[in-house]
C-alpha cells in the first residue's frame, strides 16, 4: 500500500469536471449526529440520506450503500484508485458496477459515509442525487464516441444535461426519481426504457447538417414497466435542455405524490394517454422557451478529448498470444469507429470488483487508453476505450493476471444481477448469486462462443422491481418465495423476448422456475432453439417470433415452450432434494423476508 | 503509571529517525522476517521477527529478548515492519507491556523507505546485552475475563479491526466495526491526528471511554488500532491481545448480521 509509484509515463489525464461539493460531506456527518441524537426525524433524515446518495442495507439501520455517481460513465485512473482505497477502508473490500453506470460502496457505517463523501470530493466525485427523488445518473452509451453506427457522440450532451440537473432547485423534490439515458445509436438501445431517453441523429436543412435527438417519454422498468413514446421526429439540439426542463416541471407539477408505489413518469403517461401527455409536453417546452429570462443553454463541450497512444516502457513483443485470447477477443472487444482502436470490455461477476481489480484497472488504463479514461457501462460493467488493435494481447495478459479476462462480456454468458438478498431490504430471492452461478456455468460451457446466442440476454432481479432489468431480457427472471406444504423455496417469474433496441418490448411471462432449476430451464430453452432455429437464426430472433405469434415451426407460441419446460420446475420433497430448497448462498432454510424500501422513499 | 507519557511520540518520522540514528541515540527494531531482514534493514536495525516473539510472549521471555536487544529502561526503540505498521505495533505494544515507555512506531513502512533510497544495508549490528526491568502495565491489557466483564459498562467501547465482510460473519456482541484500513493514510501507517480524530469522534469513541480494541488472532491489526487511538490522546485504551480466535476458543457468545448474503458481493 505504501510502495512508490515511481513509473510516471505520458501525463495523467485529469477529469475534466468536479462534480463535488466538499461541505456537503462535513454537513452530512453533522446531520448523521443530530439524527442519532433524536433530533432529526427518521422521515427527513432518510430524504437527507438519499439526497446525499446513501441508501439503506438490508434489516440493518446501522449500515449504508453509498451510490457514486459517475455522469456519462465517465471515470479516471485516480477515481479507481480512490474508490478501490474506499472499499478497503469503509466497505466489503470489493465495490459493484451497477446497471446505471454508478458505482456502489456496501455495508458502509453510517457515520462513516461522510468520511466517503470528502473522499470522494478529492477525486472530483460525488454522490449526490444518486438516490432519491431527484435527477438520477444521466446516462451515455460507453460506445459514445466510438460506435461505427452513431451519428455523433451524445457524451458531452449527456455530460452536460448532469451538470445542469445536479443540484438544480428545480430537481431537488420531485414526486418520484427520474432518470435520463442518452444512448448512440438505436441498436445499443435502451433510450426506450427510461423517462428520458436520448439517441443522436441529424438531418440536413439547406445543405447543412444539424444535429438533433430522437427523444423517448415516458418509458421504465419497475413494478410495472412501459416502453418510452417518440415525443417528435426530430428535436433540435438547441431544443433539448428546452424539452428537458419542460417534462421534468411537467412531472414535478403533475406527478402522483400520493400513491408511492405508482408515481413514476411513466404512470403518469399510461393514466393521461400518450397523445395528451405529448401535447403537454409540446406546450410546457413553449412556454419554457418563452420565459427563461436569460437564453438558457446546455453547456455542451465539444472540443475532442485527446486521443494520445500511450508510450510502452518495455516491449514484450514476441511474447505469443495466451490462450483463450482469441475466444476474449470475439465476446469481449468492440472494434471502433476510429481505425485501429478497439473497446475493450471487462467481464465482472453481476458487477463485482475487488479493490485490488480496481487499482489494476487504474493501471491498465494509463497503460493501454489513449483517452486515458474508461467507461462504466449498461450492463454492469466497464469499458476501456481506445485501446490499439497491437495492444490487445498485452492488455489481455494484463487483465488475465488480475482475474479480470473472464470472456464473454458481450455475450449472453454475463448476466445481470440485482444485489438481491445480499444487501437489498426488499429482495425476495439472492439473484446476485444466481446470476454468477448462471455466468459460471455458461462460461464452463463456452456458450460465450456461440454465435447465435450473442446478441442474447439474461437478466435477474431478486423482487418484481426491476432493477436487474428483466423485462428487456431475452430471458428474463424476477423473485419471489413458493411453497409446498409449508416448505418456502426460491422461486422465479421468467419472462421472454424482452429487448431495449429499435424494437424494445417488455418480456411476456413464461412461467414460475425454482431457483435451483433455472439453470437446466435456460439451457433447454436453448436446446430447443437449436433444434427449430432457422439457418440465420439468433436466439433473440427466434423467441421473438415466438413471442409476436410469428414463429411457424412446432412451436408456434409461448404456451408451447412452457409446456415443454414444465416438467422441470415440478418441485421435489424436502427429503429428496434437501438442497432445492435453499437459496444460493444459503445453508438454512428459505423464507421471504422484506424491509422498508426506500426507491420511493 | 501508564506506558506512552505525552512527551513520547507515537509516530517518528523519517528525518528524526534519520538523525536519531546518526546520533547513535536509538535502538531500532526490524520486525520482518529474517530473511528479509539479512537482505537489508535499515541502517543499525536488530531483527526481531513477530513469530519469534509470538513463539512466547511470556514476560519473561520478553525481557530477555529485549535485553539481548541492548535495550534498557533508558533506550529510545523505533520499531517498523512492512506490513502497514501491525506487527510493529504488536511487538511495540509488548514492549510497552513490560513496562518501556520510550517507544515509537517509524511512520511509514520499510518499503517505502527504501524507495526513497534512505539508508539501508545488510550488516548485522554487534549487540551487548541490557539489563532491562520488569514492570508489567496492566492496564493497557484486556484479557478475555476482563473483557467479557468490562463490556456490559457503559463506558467501554469495543472496537473490532478486522475486514467489514469477517466482522459481518462474526464478532463479539457490542463491537463497533473500524478494519485496519481505515486507520491509514496515503504513505502513513496513521491518518494525521486532525483525520483520526473526526473519524473517531464520527463513530462515538471519545476520551471519556475505555476503548478495547481485537482483532483475528494474535493482536497485530488491534494493536495498530491501539496506537491510533493513543496517536490522539485516547487516555484509557487496551489490547485485547488474544483476540477473537481466543475468544471463539473459549465458546463465548458471539453476534452475526442476520438475514443477509453479503459475502455474495464479493468478488473472486
Amino acid at each position: 500500500m505504501t510502495a512508490s509509484n515511481l513509473k510516471q509515463t505520458a501525463k495523467p489525464v485529469k477529469p475534466k469536471t468536479n462534480w463535488a461539493r466538499l461541505d456537503e460531506a462535513e454537513n452530512f456527518a453533522k446531520t448523521v449526529k443530530l439524527f442519532r441524537q433524536g433530533k432529526y426525524n427518521e422521515d427527513s433524515f432518510r430524504r437527507f440520506r438519499l439526497q446525499h446518495g446513501a441508501y439503506g442495507t438490508r434489516m440493518t439501520s446501522d449500515y449504508a450503500m453509498v451510490r457514486i455517481k459517475l455522469p456519462a460513465g465517465e471515470i479516471y485512473p485516480n477515481q479507481f484508485e480512490k474508490i478501490s482505497q474506499l472499499s478497503e477502508q469503509y466497505s466489503i473490500g470489493n465495490a459493484h458496477f451497477t446497471t446505471r453506470e454508478s458505482i456502489q460502496l456496501h455495508w458502509v457505517i453510517l457515520e462513516d459515509v461522510s468520511e466517503i463523501l470528502s473522499s470522494l470530493a478529492e477525486v472530483g466525485l460525488t454522490s449526490r442525487e444518486a438516490c432519491g427523488n431527484t435527477v438520477r445518473n444521466v446516462m451515455c452509451s460507453p460506445l459514445s464516441g466510438v460506435c461505427s453506427e452513431e451519428k455523433f457522440d451524445a457524451t458531452p450532451y449527456a455530460l452536460a444535461t448532469a451538470k445542469f440537473f445536479l443540484r438544480n432547485p428545480m430537481t431537488q423534490a420531485l414526486p418520484r426519481k427520474f432518470k435520463f439515458t442518452f444512448t448512440c445509436c438505436e441498436k445499443h438501445g435502451m433510450a426506450r426504457i427510461v423517462d428520458v431517453g436520448l439517441i443522436p441523429q441529424t438531418r440536413e436543412i439547406d445543405g447543412e447538417i444539424q444535429r438533433g435527438f430522437k427523444i423517448f417519454l415516458g418509458g421504465g422498468l419497475g413494478n410495472k414497466s412501459f416502453v418510452g413514446h417518440q415525443l417528435e421526429e426530430f428535436t433540435p439540439e438547441d431544443d433539448i435542455l428546452y424539452t428537458s426542463i419542460a417534462v421534468v416541471r411537467l412531472f414535478d407539477r403533475m406527478g402522483d405524490r400520493t400513491n408511492l408505489a405508482r408515481n413514476r413518469m411513466r404512470y403518469l403517461v399510461n393514466e393521461m394517454g400518450w397523445e395528451k401527455f405529448q401535447n403537454l409536453v409540446l406546450k410546457e417546452r413553449a412556454v419554457v422557451r418563452a420565459t427563461q429570462s436569460v437564453i438558457t443553454r446546455l453547456k455542451v463541450d465539444k472540443t475532442p478529448s485527446e486521443v494520445r497512444r500511450p508510450i510502452r516502457i518495455s516491449d514484450e513483443s514476441g511474447e505469443s498470444a495466451p490462450d483463450g485470447f482469441a475466444r476474449w477477443v470475439k465476446s469481449n472487444t468492440v472494434q471502433q469507429k476510429q481505425s485501429d482502436y478497439y473497446s475493450v470490455f471487462i467481464t465482472l461477476e453481476a458487477g463485482d470488483i475487488t479493490s485490488n481489480q480496481l487499482t489494476t484497472l487504474a493501471e491498465i488504463i494509463r497503460d493501454f487508453s489513449a483517452e486515458g479514461k474508461a467507461r462504466t457501462g449498461f450492463n454492469q460493467n466497464v469499458a476501456i476505450r481506445f485501446v490499439h488493435g497491437d495492444d490487445l494481447s498485452k492488455i489481455y495478459t494484463r487483465l488475465l493476471r488480475m482475474g479480470l479476462a473472464k470472456s464473454g462480456a458481450l455475450t449472453m454468458t454475463a448476466p445481470i444481477g440485482c444485489s438481491g438478498t445480499s444487501s437489498c431490504n426488499l429482495a425476495l430471492t439472492n439473484s446476485h448469486r444466481l446470476a454468477k452461478e448462471v455466468q459460471r456455468k455458461f462460461l464452463e460451457l463456452k456458450l460465450d462462443e456461440d454465435d447465435d446466442l450473442r446478441d442474447s440476454s439474461i437478466k435477474i432481479s431478486g423482487c418484481p422491481n426491476s432493477c436487474g432489468q428483466h423485462g428487456i431480457a431475452t430471458i428474463g427472471f424476477f423473485g419471489g418465495g413458493a411453497r409446498v406444504g409449508k416448505d418456502m423455496y426460491p422461486n422465479y417469474q421468467m419472462s421472454l423476448g424482452g429487448r431495449s433496441d429499435g424494437d424494445a418490448m417488455l418480456g411476456e411471462i413464461c412461467l414460475r422456475v425454482p431457483a435451483k432449476r433455472v439453470i437446466p430451464v435456460i439451457l433447454k430453452i436453448v436446446e430447443l432453439f437449436k433444434e427449430h432455429k432457422k439457418s440465420d437464426d439468433s436466439l433473440q430472433s427466434w423467441i421473438h417470433r415466438v413471442v409476436t405469434g410469428n414463429e411457424n415451426s412446432q412451436i408456434k407460441s409461448l404456451n408451447d415452450i412452457k409446456k415443454i419446460l414444465e416438467p422441470l420446475t415440478i418441485p421435489p420433497t424436502k427429503e429428496e432434494d434437501p438442497d432445492f430448497y435453499l437459496d444460493y448462498g444459503s445453508d438454512t432454510s428459505y423464507h421471504t423476508k422484506t424491509g422498508k424500501g426506500e426507491c420511493a422513499a | 503509571m501508564c506506558c506512552l507519557s505525552d512527551s513520547v511520540k507515537i509516530t517518528t518520522d523519517v528525518d528524526s529517525l534519520r538523525s536519531e540514528i546518526r546520533d547513535k541515540s536509538v535502538r531500532v527494531i526490524d520486525v520482518r522476517r529474517e530473511a528479509d531482514y539479512k537482505q537489508d534493514h535499515i541502517t543499525s536495525a536488530v531483527n526481531l521477527p513477530l513469530a519469534t516473539l509470538l513463539s512466547d510472549d511470556s514476560p519473561e521471555r520478553v525481557l530477555k529478548l529485549v535485553n539481548s536487544m541492548g535495550i534498557d529502561d533508558e533506550t529510545r526503540v523505533v520499531i517498523y515492519d512492512d506490513t502497514f505498521g501491525a506487527l510493529a505495533s504488536r511487538v511495540a505494544w509488548t514492549l510497552e507491556y513490560l513496562g518501556h515507555s520510550d517507544v515509537s512506531l517509524l511512520e511509514t513502512t520499510y518499503g517505502h523507505w527504501k524507495s526513497l533510497g534512505l539508508e539501508n544495508d545488510s550488516k548485522i549490528p554487534d549487540i551487548q546485552n541490557k539489563d532491562h526491568s520488569m514492570k508489567l502495565q496492566s492496564n493497557i491489557l484486556a484479557t478475555s475475563d476482563y473483557l467479557e466483564s468490562a463490556k456490559t459498562r457503559d463506558d467501554v467501547i469495543l472496537i473490532d479491526n478486522r475486514e467489514r465482510l469477517n466482522f459481518l460473519e462474526q464478532h463479539i456482541p457490542g463491537a463497533i466495526s473500524l478494519p485496519y484500513r481505515t486507520l491509514a493514510s496515503d504513505g502513513k501507517i496513521l491518518r494525521p491526528k486532525e483525520d483520526m480524530k473526526r473519524l473517531l469522534d464520527n463513530r462515538g469513541v471519545t476520551e471519556n471511554s475505555e476503548i478495547i480494541t481485537y482483532c483475528g488472532s494474535v493482536g497485530t491489526l488491534s494493536g495498530l488500532a491501539y496506537y491510533a487511538l493513543k496517536s490522539v490522546g485516547m487516555p484509557n485504551a487496551k489490547l485485547y491481545v488474544r483476540s477473537f480466535k481466543e475468544w471463539k476458543n473459549l465458546q463465548k457468545p458471539t453476534e452475526k448480521q442476520e438475514d443477509a448474503s453479503y459475502w455474495d458481493l464479493s468478488a473472486e
